[in-house]
């Protein structure tokens, strides 16, 4: 599907000589269906930007929207999607721009009712319809992308290890967790227990809003690796309804120490390490 | 040949293993390991794996084995330096290494091997190991 270079030619030639007419209505479309939402300054650029690009692409004689020679146009093109995707627009919305094009030329042709004129609109409409197509797919690109840097963002975000005590660390869990969380808070727990030479661990999932088969078997395989290592694991943090969930499921933690708050967890650590004998206040006497 | 060298550490055997284990390597570390202890009298024996990349069943078994040989001879067998990704990888395997002690390092491994000693001993001449504390009346 590409433009000879007569229809090219000719499609170049109505585009500067009626530039002012096309790009206006292609604005105002666009300005009509965005409803305030960008600039009008904005829009005007971008659609400028567009017609000359087109401009320089039909110069070069055939235009075909895969070749080599487009490369430059299909830039463009990628630009003002991204544009698009990162400003919160629709998909719709965005090829509907490109479509606009198709309008305001139909509004420049409209003098002339010659056949051969009909035929070049539809040629013009062919390469319009794969701009817009082309546009469609690097918005969904651009909106791919973009949410796989904010899912990779919030893995890091999402799992800190932290010091509680000389020797005792832990990893408050927040939100759901999958299998490629769970493979990052376990290594990043075993890398933290080599570094820091912790014997304990404490797993808060206070954050976590539901414990199924699948979450527990990722805790417990996080805890059967620490204990490889050799460090102990502790589980904290079970809502009361978490742990109804826990006993309906059947799952068992065997002997691991579960306690329902972070502090029950760092007291029986405490304990274990001989830190709270010497820290108790004596009992007052009634 | 390669053979595993072992060190006496006051009261500890140290096992480094620092080669990839074959067949040989194993069955001689067996042997060596199990004279040294009845040679030396020692109740603690520390395999340290801190440079192996990878531990597979074959490697699982001959700690096990080791484990079990030391255990006869009186001796508390504690494998230490366990990386992250081994122990990954043995989870996701579903070994996990039964009737073997482990620690971060070959320091807390010493910790570990004193404290049993200690224990031990004070059961033998029949003293509570650690004093109860006493309950505020």
């Amino acid at each position: 599907m590409a433009l000879s270079a007569d229809e090219s030619g000719r499609l170049g030639e109505l585009l500067t000589s009626r530039a002012e007419q096309v790009t206006q209505r292609w604005t105002e479309i666009m300005v009509g269906q965005l409803r305030g939402r960008l600039s009008q300054a904005e829009l005007v650029r971008q659609v400028q930007e567009l017609h000359r690009a087109l401009l320089d692409a039909l110069g070069k004689g055939t235009v075909d929207l895969q070749a080599e020679e487009s490369t430059e146009l299909r830039a463009v093109l990628a630009e003002f999607s991204r544009g698009q995707a990162r400003q919160g627009l629709s998909a719709t919305e965005t090829a509907t721009g490109v479509f606009a094009l198709k309008e305001a030329l139909l509004a420049a042709l409209e003098a002339d009712q010659s056949v051969e004129t009909l035929r070049d609109y539809v040629a013009f409409s062919a390469l319009v319809d794969q701009m817009g197509l082309f546009t469609f797919e690097t918005f969904v690109r651009a909106r791919e992308s973009l949410i796989a840097d904010q899912a990779e963002q919030l893995l890091e975000l999402s799992t800190p290890v932290v010091k509680l005590w000389e020797g005792v660390v832990a990893v408050p869990l927040v939100g759901t967790l999958d299998s490629a969380r769970a493979q990052v808070v376990m290594e990043r727990l075993l890398q933290t227990l080599v570094d820091t030479g912790s014997p304990y661990a404490i797993i808060d999932i206070t954050g976590v809003p539901a414990v199924d088969t699948q979450v527990a078997q990722h805790i417990l395989k996080t805890v059967v690796a620490a204990r490889l290592m050799g460090a102990d694991c502790i589980i904290s943090g079970i809502r009361p309804q978490i742990a109804q969930t826990i006993v309906a499921l059947g799952i068992e933690f065997g002997d691991i120490a579960t306690k329902a708050s972070l502090a029950d967890a760092l007291r029986h650590v405490l304990r274990l390490t001989g830190v709270e004998t010497s820290r108790r206040q004596p009992r007052r006497e009634a | 040949m390669e053979r595993v060298p072992i060190l006496k550490i006051g009261e500890i055997l140290l096992v480094s293993i620092q080669v990839d284990m074959s067949d040989q390597t194993a069955v001689a570390l067996q042997e060596d390991l199990a004279e040294r202890i009845v040679a030396t009298g020692c109740h603690g024996v520390i395999i340290d794996i801190t440079a192996l990349d990878i531990v597979d069943s074959f490697v699982g078994r001959m700690l096990s084995t080791i484990a079990s040989i030391s255990r006869v001879l009186d001796a508390e067998t504690v494998v230490v330096g366990m990386r992250p990704a081994v122990a990954i990888t043995l989870v996701e395997l579903g070994l996990s290494l039964n009737g073997i002690r482990t620690a971060l390092n070959v320091e807390r491994g010493m910790e570990l091997i004193a404290i049993d000693r200690a224990d031990y001993d004070h059961d033998e001449t029949g003293d509570d190991p650690i004093p109860e504390p006493t309950a505020s009346p």
